[in-house]
């Protein structure tokens, strides 16, 4: 058992880690398929990657309800250290989560899962935080739509692989739909619901 | 006394993580207006409110803003949000609009072209493109839910049957990624072709209608129109009299009362920059006359 | 030659310092304190308070003072103040039935349980202006009398205990408290918001549109169940100590109106409910919301809303005086980008009106 003594710190300076954690967020939706750098480092409990841990500090709080991968939600240090830091309640209940904290990307639910938002108010969604292997290397997509100007290409080595082919229910949806952020270390690159994702191969 | 003790950039943390969701969902749907629980703020509602918030919400220390209200940086409106933001997130200023990194702004977008590394934030009085014609928020969401915008095109229509032009010269309803109809706020219908494949991100916020919209960077933006009646920007037609410039938006300044007028750039950094650089006007202050094809 | 209009900036300072002035008046008048403001100005506080959704007599008394006694601007101050405070959570519901009734007066009987109390109050006075006012008045010491130990129950508690009157609904165990201030408002609204809106809401706006109900648009039959004034206590429930800590107490407004009933074939009749509350002594606010409140629960007590007082968004999109204000005081802004574009088009059209109408004259002519 870990006392929230121990759990590792939040941002050394909450105002300011803050508020660059989400430019490199906000320029990652707006720019879908570019790599953006998180800098505040905050400390992480195991199994939560830095990335991440600054983008929970960040975007976090008592309104957003959560959800866990299975992973994640059997850690108690990962629960208590979300639950001191963020306060966001932790709910088994996929569909009505804001965010959702997937470690485990061979675990990720079906999509439908989650909230999907309504025609009237499609922002009412689930916004996937997906941590994945690399963003750097691995296979290459060719990234369209809003944000891009023409083609973005993306290397990256992600679970599920078929992550992008899933996603294409986005098309459909739209205006609804699943917004991703993926994180590898201290990367971070964003697939709002408009961006169409095809397979270059590696 | 409960003195007051005020955070960077005014805003709570938790106002901020509320208005930051939004941002990102704004984004993530280009054109929808995601509602948020928007804050009293200490300028009037109607003031630039929305801007303030999205503005505080994004702003870092290694910002450099810009305020423009009507093209100028030193209307006081302007002046009153670039000290509020100087006074309480101590970041640096401009009124050059290449080195700012963020630009709010009230009824303009700037003549120089915007690029990668700046976001565009507009002050927004109603953001429903569809309010003057529907008063029902429950009937307007619905609307743009099903995608159904035949009233905007009857409205637009009636107008060509009137007058024989469309009869809207600013806040000129878009279609953004092909999806949501919008209102790019109450801009010059001069300015629309610069908000289609912008490289800045584009943010809209309306205070006191709670709402927060987005233009992604290099999104289509399409004003609308019809085949045989096409969209046209209006500019009056006469170069600026300060710096000469023949394609970017003039104020009228009325000179005297027997009807002299002169016409000059609305934004103050692009003129300035061209007189800088050795352009110039006639700087006289000639008589407008109506004169037939003198503008258009 | 034409030299664009620069410094605004100082011209913002020279007006605020005129503003300081002005406030200030004749600085050979004394300067009005807080505790004057607050102790004989006591409703303008109360209003500021109730409208500027903060219990806080010195800062609503300094608002006052430093909006030179325009309430709307005090209460505007007082918003903005308020938005940047971090907040705890919410109260337990403050129990107006064990108020410490200082005015309480039922229009529907004649006496009840604790008797009619006519408290403080401007009825009955004869509107006289009174000159001895004007200095140096020294108030007779009011009447006193033993603290009655006696219950106050709520007239619509009594009439509920035999179902005259609609039950009022229970808070569901655990439901959070909606709050309009914190998450964006959708339509329809519930009436735990509606209600939020209404004590927020401009006390002119909703006289003018509770007289409107009364006057036949959107008529709901209102009785003045009751109005109570006087103290209640707050409590919060802490959640590590586990039990209702108490905060302090309040003055309060409460209007119950008990309006025109309503029945079924599977429902007995009974009286409907109109409720108004505010901060301090409001009478005309709480009135006037009870009146209000009822006229929009239409819908939900099955009847065709037709009135401005009973269309949910029209009232909820503009009670609000700050956002009222604000938006009607943005037109002294510079509008003069839009109004260009408005004026090439107008003459654009006029042009093109002059020449189809030139055109038959010169037919005519050749």
């Amino acid at each position: 058992m870990t006392t929230i003594a121990e759990l590792p710190p939040g941002f050394a300076d909450k105002v300011l880690s803050a508020q660059s954690t989400f430019r490199s967020v906000m320029d990652a939706m707006a720019r879908p398929g570019s790599v953006q750098r998180i800098v505040p480092m905050a400390g992480a409990p195991d199994m939560m990657m830095r990335g991440t841990a600054a983008i929970a500090l960040t975007l976090f709080d008592h309104d957003t309800p959560l959800w866990l991968d299975a992973r994640l939600a059997e850690s108690s240090d990962i629960v208590k250290w979300l639950k001191f830091h963020t306060g966001a309640p932790v709910v088994q209940d996929s569909s009505i989560a804001s965010f959702a904290l997937i470690s485990d990307g061979a675990a990720l639910p079906p999509l439908e899962r989650f909230a999907l938002g309504s025609n009237e108010y499609p922002d009412r969604s689930t916004t996937i935080i997906l941590q994945v292997d690399s963003l750097d290397a691995g296979r290459n997509f060719e990234l369209r739509g809003p944000g891009i100007d023409g083609v973005a290409t993306l290397g990256a080595t992600i679970r599920p692989a078929d992550l992008f082919e899933r996603l294409r229910v986005n098309e459909a949806l739209f205006p609804r739909g699943i917004d991703v952020v993926l994180v590898a270390d201290d990367a971070v690159v964003a697939i709002p619901r408009t961006t169409r994702v095809v397979s270059k191969g590696s | 006394m409960n003195a007051p003790a005020y955070n960077f950039a005014y805003l709570d943390e938790q106002t901020k993580r509320m208005i930051r969701r939004a941002i990102l969902k704004a984004i993530a749907i280009p054109g929808y207006q995601v509602p948020f629980a928007s804050r009293e703020m200490p300028m009037p509602y109607g003031w630039g409110t929305g801007g303030v918030q999205v503005t505080a919400a994004i702003l870092g220390p290694q910002d450099v803003l810009k305020v423009i209200d009507q093209g100028s940086d030193d209307t006081t409106n302007a002046i009153s949000i670039r000290k509020f933001f100087a006074k309480t997130a101590g970041v640096a200023t401009t009124t050059a609009t290449d080195v700012a990194t963020v630009i709010q702004t009230r009824h303009r977008i700037p003549e120089t072209t915007l690029h990668e590394n700046q976001v565009l934030v507009y002050q927004v009085p109603i953001p429903e493109p569809l309010r003057f014609l529907e008063p029902r928020e429950t009937e307007t969401r619905r609307m743009h839910a099903l995608a159904e915008y035949g009233l905007m095109h009857v409205k637009l229509y009636e107008d060509i049957a009137r007058f024989g032009h469309i009869a809207t010269a600013y806040a000129y309803p878009v279609k953004v990624n092909a999806r949501y109809v919008m209102d790019p706020s109450p801009t010059p219908k001069f300015d629309n072709p610069k908000m289609d494949n912008c490289a800045a991100l584009q943010l809209f916020g309306a205070g006191r209608e709670k709402r927060i919209y987005a233009i992604p960077p290099y999104t289509q933006v399409v004003s609308l129109d019809f085949e045989d009646h096409p969209f046209e920007p209006y500019r009056f037609n006469a170069p600026c009299a300060l710096c000469g410039a023949e394609n970017s938006y003039l104020d009228e300044i009325v000179t005297d009362d027997k009807g002299g007028r002169m016409f000059v750039c609305s934004d103050t950094d692009y003129c300035e920059g061209r007189q800088a650089a050795g352009h110039h006007g006639s700087l006289s202050a000639a008589p407008y006359k109506e004169k037939a094809g003198s503008h258009g | 030659m034409y030299v664009a209009v620069k410094g605004g900036e100082r011209a913002i300072e020279n007006a605020h310092r005129l503003l300081a002035n002005a406030r200030r008046g004749d600085q050979s008048v004394s300067e009005v304190t807080l505790d004057q403001i607050s102790e004989q100005l006591g409703l303008a506080v109360d209003r500021v308070m109730s409208e500027g959704s903060l219990y806080d007599r010195e800062l609503a008394a300094l608002a006052i003072k430093q909006a030179r006694g325009d309430l709307i601007e005090a209460i505007f101050l007082v918003r903005a103040f308020r938005a940047t405070l971090p907040r705890f959570g919410a109260s337990e519901p403050v129990d107006t039935g064990a108020m410490r009734v200082q005015r309480r007066v039922s229009s529907t009987f004649k006496d009840i349980p604790g008797g009619q109390i006519l408290g403080p109050t401007f009825d009955y006075t004869h509107r006289l202006l009174d000159p001895t006012l004007a200095e140096g008045f020294v108030p007779e010491a009011p009447a006193t009398a033993e603290a009655s130990t006696a219950a106050t129950p709520r007239v619509t508690d009594i009439l509920g205990r035999d179902g005259l009157i609609e039950s009022s609904p229970q808070a569901e165990e655990g439901a959070s408290v909606g709050d309009l201030t914190r998450e964006p408002l959708n339509f329809p609204a519930d009436r735990d918001l509606r209600l939020q809106n209404l004590a927020r809401g401009d006390e002119g706006f909703l006289l003018a549109m509770g007289y409107s109900t009364q006057r036949g648009y959107g008529r709901n039959h209102p009785f003045a169940g009751e109005i109570r004034f006087g103290e209640v206590e707050v409590e919060f429930l802490a959640e590590d100590v586990g039990f209702a800590v108490p905060l302090g107490s309040i003055e309060l407004t409460e209007c119950q109106m008990v309006n025109q009933f309503k029945g079924s074939a599977t429902e007995a009749p009974c009286f409907t409910r109109g409720y108004g509350l505010a901060f301090g002594q409001s009478e005309r606010k709480t009135m006037s919301m009870a009146l209000v409140d009822r006229a929009l629960r239409a819908r939900e007590l099955g009847e065709e809303a037709v009135a401005p007082a009973q269309d949910e968004e029209f009232v909820m999109s503009h009670s609000d005086n700050v956002q009222a204000t604000g938006f009607v005081e943005h037109l002294k802004l510079p509008h003069y980008v839009d109004f260009q574009s408005e004026l090439g088009l107008l003459r654009k059209l006029r042009k093109e009106f002059a020449e189809a109408n030139a055109e038959p004259m010169k037919e005519a002519a050749e």
